[in-house]
């Protein structure tokens, strides 16, 4: 079965001696990061760290799977007051990064300037001081060539994460995700398995530039054998960072460029989320709203609008971009009848067109209403402030959409 | 003392039986042919030329069990793609087929210079470097018919062959995008430690790629014990080399990566090229190999050819240059085989293929519910609904 232990204080570092053999890892250790953290693991006794584990006996354990945001739900974390720590979305990336490289010594960083450099947007920061150049590698500009190496180290069974700098140079690595990186597994017949992360900002910014305000989940949606993550809390992004990581099947994970500061209490304990669970935002009964990424809150700020009007919107954050949470959509669309989804991606071929295809296939009887989407426009995105500002949904248009629905 | 006349042809050089009369007796009661191990010493055919290194020696050791295996091997090869090609035209293999027949030295020599720990990973031409290392016929023959039987389960085909086990990672459609898997795997050997080389092969056609240019110059930069392999066989489907590429040297465009030029249709010579190569590569990092080599059939099946090169350069090449003729009048010269038991040989090898044909035509054709497998891999276990549900709608 498996074994519980509790690690304190120091612990034994496992990194490259001379003999070392990842396969043979017996007990993966948890140094503490910092000196708030305790922290609890499970592990299976016959030496595997990642492997399938079975939870149903487990409710008491440390991973905190449920699909409650916990903003401000403290149920999950410590008594004492003020539990958990504060910090930034992209510290909250960085202490998943480290905490994975920290319990198993085959997980690697690959990408432009995440090494010495710390990280375009410092989620490597301190990463390659730490951990040596062969762990966090510095790549020349070459994302078909070092995300295709990536997949290669990951059929051999090492772990790597790869950092595209802005999500939209990843279209340079389009063969090697489509083709090698979600089809390997199933062309040899089971034999290799791609536990890669691929992950870096995208979305529409400050004033970026048409090329480097690109959404990319549009494009992958359909490569099969992959799947798609978005964070948009440092909470969502530390668990999730950590799933990718340990899930065997390669994950793309979708940061933004605007949500790197966003600041957030997180439990001091570790925690995973699952990679394919929305999370319920806000309950409510008059209309679901779907959303993901940056427009939470532009969501999140038009239910306060909302409320005020005397509307009641349930929010979710869908989170998972391939596969859909099916049953955490379908449970809100039965209990509201009415669904609003707003999303960042352009309308034609976006995520919102093939989540109003499923929810269509699956929910038509239960839906009072055609389903709403509002997404980006099909445009370049200008560089002009009022013009970028048009391209993506506000607010306002939100409301707008709500109140039109709610007829 | 009669000398056996019959037992002379025209193609050996018997020349130590004229000098020595005693050697026809000795002959006939000569201890069986593949278990010797006694080491001797082969002269390469052509020379080697070197850029940026020092070429290696031209005398290649080899023993002749082994010469005998290549021969055997080689002839397994090419019997197994001829039969490809029949099977192809009595549309039991749909789809692309490429055939790898006149380029069988480089899958063999490739084999007796390096182990099974490290990796070799190749594009669409796979068939027989998947054999060498160490697939079935059976595995071959099935998965070319789709069947269960098959290395991927049927589900890959011909461009698809891996064999995850003995270091053969494939079998890639999109030419090209192999080589930095390769670089990826020769990372990971570096990072494990293990004291491995990764061999990552690609055409001329595919040498123009960019991403081989990246990744060699990642590979360089982190030291990676990496081999590139361009198995020149001077067409890139119906485009010959030198209408593609500006500079064919393909063994100097490494530029500061050193490379060697290898009579690919000699298997002792690339035997001694990859051994070469491991020694180098783990030493001071990736070095490029050009194998000059030829394939008789056209591209792929549905090429015949002929269109963009005349008849007479293949014939002259299978009269010049065939791989394993070239070991057959080794053998015979150093008369380590009689002509006979070569023939043999080549019957038995015939008699397998068919067997294993035979046997892949029982084998079944996947099961539907095979449509949804290997997708995804079983998620890490939290309790969720995973990517592998085959249900496309959800019931609540």
């Amino acid at each position: 079965m498996a074994a519980t232990f509790q690690v304190l204080g120091a612990a034994t570092g496992l990194f490259f001696s001379g003999s070392f053999d990842p396969q043979r890892l017996h007990l993966p250790s948890i140094r503490s990061v910092s000196e708030r953290r305790t922290g609890f693991l499970v592990v299976r006794s016959d030496g595997h760290i990642v492997s399938s584990w079975n939870f149903p006996a487990r409710r008491t354990q440390q991973f905190i799977t449920s699909s409650i945001a916990t903003k401000a739900n403290e149920a999950a974390s410590a008594t004492t007051s003020k539990p958990g720590h504060e910090l930034l979305l992209f510290e909250a990336l960085r202490e998943g990064l480290e905490e994975e490289m920290e319990r198993d010594p085959c997980v690697c960083v690959m990408g432009e300037d995440v090494g010495h450099y710390g990280g375009s947007y410092k989620v490597t920061k301190g990463l390659a001081e730490k951990y040596g150049d062969l762990r966090v590698l510095d790549t020349p500009i070459a994302e078909n060539s070092f995300t295709g190496m990536g997949i290669g180290a990951a059929m051999t069974g090492l772990r790597p994460v790869v950092e595209g700098m802005n999500m939209g140079f990843l279209l340079l690595a389009f063969n090697q995700i489509s083709n090698n990186c979600g089809m390997l597994h199933y062309t040899s017949g089971g034999q290799f398995k791609i536990p890669i992360v691929i992950r870096g900002p995208g979305g529409v910014g400050r004033q970026l530039g048409a090329e480097h305000s690109q959404r990319l989940e549009s494009y992958f949606q359909s490569i099969p054998g992959i799947q798609m993550v978005a964070c948009s809390t440092p909470y969502n992004a530390k668990g999730l960072m950590k799933a990718a990581i340990r899930s065997e099947n390669p994950v793309i994970l979708f940061e933004h460029v605007l949500l790197y500061n966003l600041k957030e209490r997180i439990p001091d304990e570790e925690y995973v989320l699952s990679l394919e669970e929305a999370e319920m935002v806000r309950p409510g009964e008059h209309v679901t709203i779907l959303t993901y990424s940056r427009m939470r809150y532009h969501v999140m700020q038009a239910a306060k609008t909302l409320v005020n009007k005397g509307y009641d919107p349930e929010v979710i954050d869908i989170r998972s971009l391939k596969p859909f949470d099916l049953y955490t959509i379908g449970s809100s669309v039965k209990k509201t009848h009415r669904v609003l989804i707003v999303e960042e991606c352009m309308r034609t071929g976006g995520i919102g067109a093939s989540l109003t295809a499923a929810i269509t296939e699956n929910f038509h009887d239960h839906l009072d209403a055609p389903i709403m989407c509002l997404s980006s426009q099909d445009v370049p995105t200008p560089y002009a402030g009022t013009l970028e500002n048009w391209t993506v949904v506000q607010p306002a248009q939100i409301v707008t959409a709500v109140e039109q629905l709610c007829q | 003392m009669t000398m056996d006349l019959s037992r002379l042809t025209s193609s050996s050089r018997r020349l130590h039986l004229l000098v020595n009369p005693f050697a026809a007796a000795a002959a006939h009661s000569r201890r069986p042919i593949s278990t010797d191990t006694s080491p001797i010493t082969v002269e390469t055919s052509a020379p080697f030329t070197a850029h940026n290194c020092d070429e290696p020696s031209r005398s290649v050791e080899t023993t002749p069990q082994e010469l005998v295996s290549f021969f055997r091997d080689m002839a397994l090869m090419r019997r197994m793609e001829i039969a490809a090609d029949s099977l192809y035209k009595g549309k039991m293999i749909r789809g692309f087929c490429h055939l790898y027949d006149g380029q069988e030295a480089v899958a063999v020599g490739m084999e007796a210079g390096i182990t099974k720990k490290d990796c070799i990973i190749t594009a669409y031409r796979d068939h027989c470097t998947f054999l060498g290392r160490g697939g079935t016929l059976l595995e071959v023959f099935a998965e070319l018919m789709g069947r269960q039987g098959g290395c991927s389960k049927g589900k890959g085909g011909s461009m698809h062959f891996y064999k995850k086990e003995s270091g053969f990672y494939g079998g890639h459609g999109i030419v090209g995008a192999q080589v930095p898997l390769g670089c990826g795997l020769a990372f990971a050997q570096k990072y494990l430690k293990d004291e491995t080389v990764t061999f990552a092969l690609y055409g001329d056609g595919a040498a123009n790629q960019g991403q081989l240019f990246e990744a060699l110059n990642i590979s360089c930069l982190w030291q990676l014990p990496a081999i590139l392999v361009c198995e020149n066989n001077h067409y890139g489907m119906g485009t010959a080399e030198w209408r593609a590429a500006k500079s064919p040297a393909y063994y100097k465009r490494g530029d500061y990566a050193p490379g060697l030029k290898v009579d690919g249709m000699d298997a002792l010579a690339v035997k001694q090229a990859c051994k070469f190569a491991k020694e180098y590569a783990l030493k001071n990092g990736p070095i490029i190999l050009e194998m000059d080599t030829y394939r008789y059939h056209g591209h792929s099946m549905s090429d015949p050819g002929s269109t963009y090169r005349t008849r007479d350069e293949i014939t002259g090449v299978r009269q010049v240059r065939d791989p394993i003729e070239r070991i057959r009048k080794l053998l015979l010269g150093l008369d380590l085989a009689s002509e006979k038991e070569l023939k043999d040989m080549e019957k038995e090898v015939r008699k397998e293929v068919d067997e294993a044909i035979s046997q892949a035509k029982e084998s079944q054709l996947p099961d539907p519910s095979e449509l949804f497998t290997n997708v995804y891999s079983k998620g890490y276990g939290v309790e969720a609904y995973g990517p592998d549900r085959k249900e496309v709608r959800s019931v609540l």
